[in-house]
Parts: C-alpha cells; sequence; structure tokens
C-alpha cells in the first residue's frame, strides 16, 4: 500500500473496538433541539468558539454553541493520564479520537495522521495541546513584502498586538521579557514564566560557546493558581492528558460561556450551513443529534471554529445551486493552500545526569533564526556558519522530555526484577534533545478537499487531504539540523538520532485552508475574519493565516477569536 | 529501597482514587469480594493477595522492600475503585496459581523467586501485549505485570530507583526538573 493510498482505517479501530464510542456523555440525553433564532450561532468549541461565544454572551447577546464531540469529565483526567501512559493493544485513543464519525483519507504524497492531530469535544484540541503560546513576529505578517514570497496578511502585528494582549490574560500566560527576539509588548504577561530545566542550563552552556541566545517559553500553563485553576504539579503528561487543570483547555471559556448565558450542545456535528435566497446571508446550519434527528440552528450571524480542516470541509459540504463549489468560496481557496509546521529534532547522550522527563513541558528556547534564519553566530568556542540559502523561520527548542519515561519503558519491556531494573537505569538518565518548527509556505496544491469515495457517519464526504513537504521547507529544515548539530557538538553529545528532511513530520498545526485576504479573487475572509461572499459568516481561525510562521498557532487564533467577538458586539 | 503505604496512594492519586473514598485497604476487603461477586469465575482457592505479593515479589527488583504492605494497598485500592479491575485481578491471579500448580506442583507463594520469574516466563507473560480480556499471558500483563510496574514505577521511590523523584504520572511539583543530580 502506498501513501497514497492510506485511510484511517487503523485509526478508526480505536474507537470502535471499545465501545467507547464518541458518546461519552453516557446515558442522559440533554436537550438537543434548537434554540429559537439566536443573535450568533459558533460551530465549534475549541479556543476560538469559546472565546467569542464567552465574550458575546457576556456581553448580553443570544449565543448557541454546535460540538461535533462530547463533554469529557474533567473527573476522569487521572483516567486518562493513565492510559496515556500504558501500553495497549487496545489501541484506544486518549480522547476518543477515531471511527466512522472521524474517517479521512491522504490521497496526497505524504500521509497525514489527522485523527492524532485533533480533538472533537468541548475544548477541542486544547484538551490534548502542549501549551505553547507564541506570538508571531511582526515579519510573520509581511512575508511578501519582506521576502518576496507567499503573501502579505492584510492585518499587521500593531492591529493584533492589543489582542495578544488579551488572549495571553484569557489563556493564563505564564512568560516574561527576556526574549531579544520577540514582537514588542506592552506588558508583561499575566503569570511568571516558568523557571529553567536543570537540562537547560547545560544546554546554555553550550550554545554560548556557539554565540546562540536562548531565553523563556510563553505556556498557557499555570505557573502559580489562575483563573480558577491549579498551578502545575508535575505531572509530566501534558500533551496529551493534564489531570490538574493547570494547563489551559478551552473549556474553560465554553464553562464561562455558559455562566453568561450562552447554550452549548454537545455531540452535534453541522452537517451543512444553509444561505438565504439572495446567496447573501446565512441562515442556519444544520446540525444532527445522537437520535439521528436533524434540526436547523438560526442565527443573525454565525462563527466558523471547527479547525483548519472542519472549516474547510464544511463549507464545501454546504454546496449549493447558487453556490456549486462550496459556501464562501467564489474565489476556489476554501480547502487549498493547506499548512503545517514541520518538526527538526535532534538528540542523543551526554556523560553526565540530565535530569529529563520531570515535567512535560519545555522552558527555554531560541528564536534567533527566526527572522533571519541564515544569518551565522560567533561564540565563546565555536560558531554557527551563515548562509545567504532561501530559508523560512526557525524556532528552536530545548527538550525536557528527552530519551524514556522510566515508567513507559517498564510497561513495554520484555523482562522485570533486576534485569529491569538495570535496562532503565542504563536508558533512562543522560539523554538531551532539541526540536524545531520550521513552517510550509502556502501552496494552492496543498489542500483538503471532499473525498467523493467514502462518506463518514453520516454519509458526508469525508476530509481527503493533499499534503506534500516542498523544497524550501526541506532546506529549512536541513538548516535546523545544521543549527542544532553545531549546539549537540558544543554539549559534547553523542548525538543518536535526528529528524530532518527526509523523516520530518507535522507539528499539527492546520492552517490556511480559508485565507484572509482583501482581494475576493485569491481569499475566502477579509482582514476582520468575515467571508467575502456572505455578510454574516465569520472564520476566527488558524484556517484565515496566510503564512504559518513557524510558532505554535493557537494563541494567534485567540487573538483573532477576540477581534471577531469585538466586531460581532458593535454589528449586533 | 523500602516502598512505603505512602508510595502506594500516591500511585493510586495518580490513577484517579483517592483513598478517602475506598476506605480501608487489606487484603480482607478483597477477600470478601473473592467471595461475592467473582468467586464464581475464580479456579483457585489461593487468597488472591498471597498470589500477587509473591509475584510482586519476582517482578519487582530485589532491592525493594515492604513489597507486600505496598501491593495490599495499591491493588485492594484499585479494586474497591474499580469493580471491573477486580474481576480481572481475582481471576487473573487465579488463572497463575493454576498454572503453578500444573507445572511446579505447588502455590506460588511456595515457588523461589527463580521459579516464580519461571512461571511468568513460561506462561509467556515477558513478549505478551497487555490484553484484558486476551490469552492468559496477555491478561497477566495486563492485570498482574503492568498493574504492578505502574505501581512502583509512578510512585517516589520507585522513580528513585531508577534516578527520577517524579516520574511521570506523579504529582511531585515542580522544583525536581530544576534541580541538578546529587554529587
Amino acid at each position: 500500500m502506498s501513501a497514497g493510498d492510506t485511510d484511517s482505517t487503523d485509526e478508526a479501530k480505536g474507537a470502535e473496538d471499545t465501545g467507547e464510542t464518541n458518546d461519552e456523555a453516557g446515558a442522559d440525553s440533554p436537550d438537543r433541539t434548537p434554540s429559537g433564532r439566536v443573535d450568533v450561532c459558533v460551530v465549534g468549541a475549541g479556543p476560538a468558539g469559546g472565546l467569542v461565544a464567552h465574550r458575546l454572551a457576556e456581553r448580553g447577546h443570544d449565543v448557541v454553541v454546535l460540538e461535533a464531540g462530547p463533554r469529557f469529565d474533567p473527573a476522569e483526567r487521572l483516567e486518562r493520564m493513565e492510559r496515556a501512559i500504558r501500553p495497549s493493544a487496545d489501541d484506544r485513543s486518549v480522547w476518543a479520537m477515531g471511527g466512522p464519525r472521524d474517517a479521512f483519507t491522504t490521497p496526497g504524497e505524504r500521509f497525514y495522521p489527522l485523527n492524532v492531530a485533533r480533538v472533537k469535544g468541548v475544548g477541542g484540541s486544547t484538551l490534548h495541546w502542549q501549551g505553547m503560546v507564541m506570538r508571531l513576529h511582526e515579519s510573520d505578517f509581511r512575508r511578501e513584502s519582506r521576502n518576496g514570497v507567499a503573501a502579505d496578511w492584510p492585518v499587521d502585528y500593531e492591529t493584533l498586538a492589543p489582542y495578544y494582549a488579551e488572549a495571553e490574560a484569557a489563556l493564563g500566560v505564564a512568560g516574561a521579557s527576556d526574549n531579544p527576539f520577540a514582537p514588542p509588548r506592552d506588558d508583561p504577561h499575566p503569570l511568571p514564566a516558568f523557571e529553567p530545566s536543570y537540562s537547560d542550563s547545560l544546554f546554555a552552556e553550550a550554545c554560548e560557546r556557539v554565540g546562540v541566545t536562548t531565553h523563556s517559553v510563553p505556556n498557557a500553563r499555570n505557573s502559580e493558581p489562575y483563573d480558577g485553576r491549579s498551578a502545575c504539579v508535575g505531572f509530566g503528561t501534558c500533551k496529551p492528558v493534564c489531570p490538574s487543570g493547570a494547563k489551559y483547555t478551552a473549556e474553560s471559556h465554553v464553562e464561562k460561556a455558559e455562566q453568561a448565558g450562552a447554550r452549548v450542545l454537545d455531540q452535534v456535528p453541522v452537517q451543512r450551513l444553509e444561505h438565504d435566497a439572495a446567496g447573501e446571508r446565512v441562515e442556519a446550519a444544520v446540525y444532527a443529534t445522537p437520535e439521528s434527528e436533524e434540526f436547523r440552528q438560526e442565527a443573525r450571524a454565525f462563527v466558523l471554529a471547527c479547525g483548519g480542516v472542519e472549516n474547510p470541509r464544511l463549507l464545501l459540504l454546504s454546496a449549493s445551486e447558487q453556490y456549486p463549489d462550496g459556501l464562501a468560496n467564489s474565489s476556489g481557496a476554501v480547502g487549498r493552500y493547506f499548512m503545517d509546521h514541520l518538526f527538526a529534532g535532534m538528540g542523543g547522550t551526554v556523560e553526565k545526569r540530565t535530569r529529563q522527563n520531570h515535567v512535560g513541558f519545555i522552558t527555554t528556547e531560541s528564536h534567533q533564526f527566526y527572522d533571519d534564519p541564515g544569518a551565522g553566530a560567533k561564540g565563546t568556542d565555536g560558531a554557527i556558519p551563515a548562509t545567504d540559502a532561501d530559508l523560512g523561520p526557525i524556532k528552536l527548542e530545548f527538550l525536557n522530555y528527552a530519551g524514556p519515561s522510566p515508567v513507559e519503558m517498564a510497561l513495554g519491556a520484555e523482562t522485570w526484577g533486576d534485569d529491569l531494573l538495570s535496562q532503565l537505569r542504563e536508558g533512562y538518565g543522560n539523554h538531551v534533545a532539541m526540536g524545531a518548527l520550521v513552517g510550509q509556505l502556502p501552496r494552492a496544491e496543498n489542500r483538503i478537499s471532499l473525498d467523493p469515495e467514502r462518506t463518514d457517519d453520516h454519509g458526508n464526504p469525508v476530509p481527503a487531504i493533499h499534503w506534500r513537504v516542498d523544497d524550501r521547507t526541506k532546506r529549512t529544515l536541513k538548516r535546523a539540523n545544521e543549527i542544532q548539530r553545531r549546539i549537540l557538538e558544543a554539549m559534547g553529545v553523542d548525538i543518536q538520532w535526528s529528524v530532518g528532511p527526509d523523516n520530518t513530520g507535522p507539528a499539527y498545526h492546520h492552517m490556511g485552508t480559508t485565507r484572509m485576504g482583501t482581494d475576493p479573487e485569491s481569499s475566502v475572509v477579509d482582514s476582520r475574519l468575515r467571508t467575502h461572499d456572505l455578510s454574516n459568516l465569520w472564520i476566527p481561525s488558524s484556517s484565515a493565516f496566510v503564512t504559518s510562521g513557524a510558532m505554535n498557532p493557537t494563541l494567534t487564533i485567540a487573538a483573532l477569536a477576540l477581534r471577531v467577538a469585538d466586531d460581532l458586539d458593535s454589528r449586533l | 529501597m523500602e516502598l512505603t503505604r505512602r508510595d502506594a496512594l500516591a500511585a493510586l492519586a495518580g490513577g484517579g482514587i483517592a483513598v478517602g473514598s475506598v476506605g480501608a485497604l487489606a487484603w480482607d476487603r478483597l477477600d470478601e469480594m473473592d467471595d461475592a461477586d467473582a468467586a464464581d469465575e475464580k479456579s483457585s482457592s489461593v487468597p488472591t493477595g498471597e498470589t500477587l505479593v509473591a509475584l510482586a515479589e519476582a517482578v519487582y527488583p530485589s532491592a525493594v522492600e515492604n513489597v507486600g504492605e505496598f501491593v495490599e494497598t495499591y491493588v485492594v485500592g484499585r479494586a474497591s475503585a474499580r469493580p471491573e479491575y477486580e474481576r480481572g485481578v481475582v481471576e487473573t491471579a487465579a488463572l497463575v496459581e493454576e498454572y503453578a500448580a500444573e507445572w511446579f506442583g505447588a502455590p506460588v507463594s511456595e515457588l523461589s523467586r527463580e521459579d516464580r520469574d519461571e512461571l511468568l516466563r513460561q506462561m509467556g507473560v515477558e513478549t505478551a501485549d497487555p490484553i484484558p480480556d486476551g490469552r492468559p499471558a496477555q491478561r497477566v500483563r495486563y492485570y498482574v505485570v503492568n498493574e504492578l510496574q505502574y505501581a512502583l514505577y509512578t510512585s517516589p521511590t520507585g522513580g528513585k530507583l531508577v534516578g527520577i523523584e517524579n516520574p511521570q504520572g506523579h504529582a511531585g511539583g515542580t522544583d525536581s526538573y530544576r534541580r541538578g543530580p546529587k554529587r
């Protein structure tokens, strides 16, 4: 079977075999009939949907949120953590992804592991995310004018900066202002940054030798109690599950939205959007219930917030006589320009203890090669060579979870007793590793389309992911590896593995598929995230990103969502 | 290195079981369950706790002390909070006793540490996938070996054996990752 033939059959197995279909709400069957025509219907209860719903509800608007997945009981987080740590031949997904609901195909050049890259449920993919929240750089909004590639965003950093600050307050970002490469900010982060790890100090010495500056990492993770949630207690399993609640999940804002009067329906996948006779406004979101009923939720305004794959899919599924190519798709750009960040990594062992796997998050990065990835550097005892190659931005990460976790080794070992303890002592303790993110440029051929050959549990064509990694991205991955190698060599690391151009994988950041722009001929939404074609449809999402940068996208998603909420508030 | 009841409680907490909710954690509690729900399925008269402690003494490193109390607290705590686990562990312990009687002619607790180890290996447990409703070796891997390993290596004492005082799965705070190794 070639990569192009691969589909989600194996991933689908998990939910089907365990009986843990996506119905985690249990026997209770809450009222899932629609409300009367409301002010705003939000599709998707992840971070964008949660933030929009909360802000609008607290300002007095009638809001209904329709979420395809279930509500996951917070009381079960520790059991989910155990499920994440323990190997299981039944292949159970921690967040119940898979099965007919989530089927997909990947006819492109490369397989894309979609169902490990997202979560459907109240909280969305923040349920399993790492929680890294950086602002995009000013340069990211001006790729075309600055580098002559791709396109500029129709908004700039200065416009988004106040919303970034609001997003940091909403998510509870722990950070510091020690990053000399970061874009300007007016105020400190709401929470103090997590202190560097012991292994960070080893990296810092090596980086100084080759002229690389390190700094703290903004985390959407409580370094002290914040917003009714605990400080981090160090379970070390942040991704895919934080049992303490210290890591932000969008459940927080969905709950606040409900407290402010919003109505949130779970397990109601939206099947299509229906527009008025003039084709100018969306009239209703048609959704299905677990009892296989279908209802229409009418609203004055609609907000699509179901991520970079389901947003374009829903627009394509909403094709009508008037819009045979899908809703909001007169440009033909819906689903196109799919981008992800690619991972570059390298690691090995040193002849000293490195104290890994105490926590599951990162405390040091370097953004030195972000705005100028080809720049050289010179340190006290070495250098990073410069290059003139055409490259994209690089974000360097220093991992706190390099090498194996002892408990996971023990659970998978083919021995026990003293033999096992010897293996664990030999296997744990001396590892170090670096990661890096590299962004793809938008390319029309990378796209989400509908697969006419396969349908989901409601008979809708599943998303087909056409995806390949281009030469520029591979060149940038190679550059990231070059920098990583210099640092690790300066540290005296016996390098044992690397992930680069030939074996890279996606970081699960789905971007670009309903791109923003001023020209309705080439973009789906305008600079304020409203679709060009329909006057009451907004898409605050990474799907609106014009370019990807190399920063984790969720803080920018949150900033865009808060901006859309303000716009909607003033219009309604 | 001595395992403590506190280690077992920490491992239980990591599995989402609050001790206050399950009362006293002693084998007689499990024996009562043996007599009730699981009795029909149980194929050996050897008390479950006796079998599990004997197996833990083979599965755990020899440097570990106080295995009996640790395993009792952990297993009974899990069984009290999760009926499906209780049934599985009682049945699986009895299954191992059947093999012990067949192959070694004695209960597990009367076998040497080496023979207990050999019993598990002859069953194929070391290479078996952990499957709760699988073949005997797979069930033993799931309900006995991996349960015991999860309890030990997510506990602070188990972690320290390997050099990590805050192992994954244990809420050991945010100080240890910043500390250097002890010299």
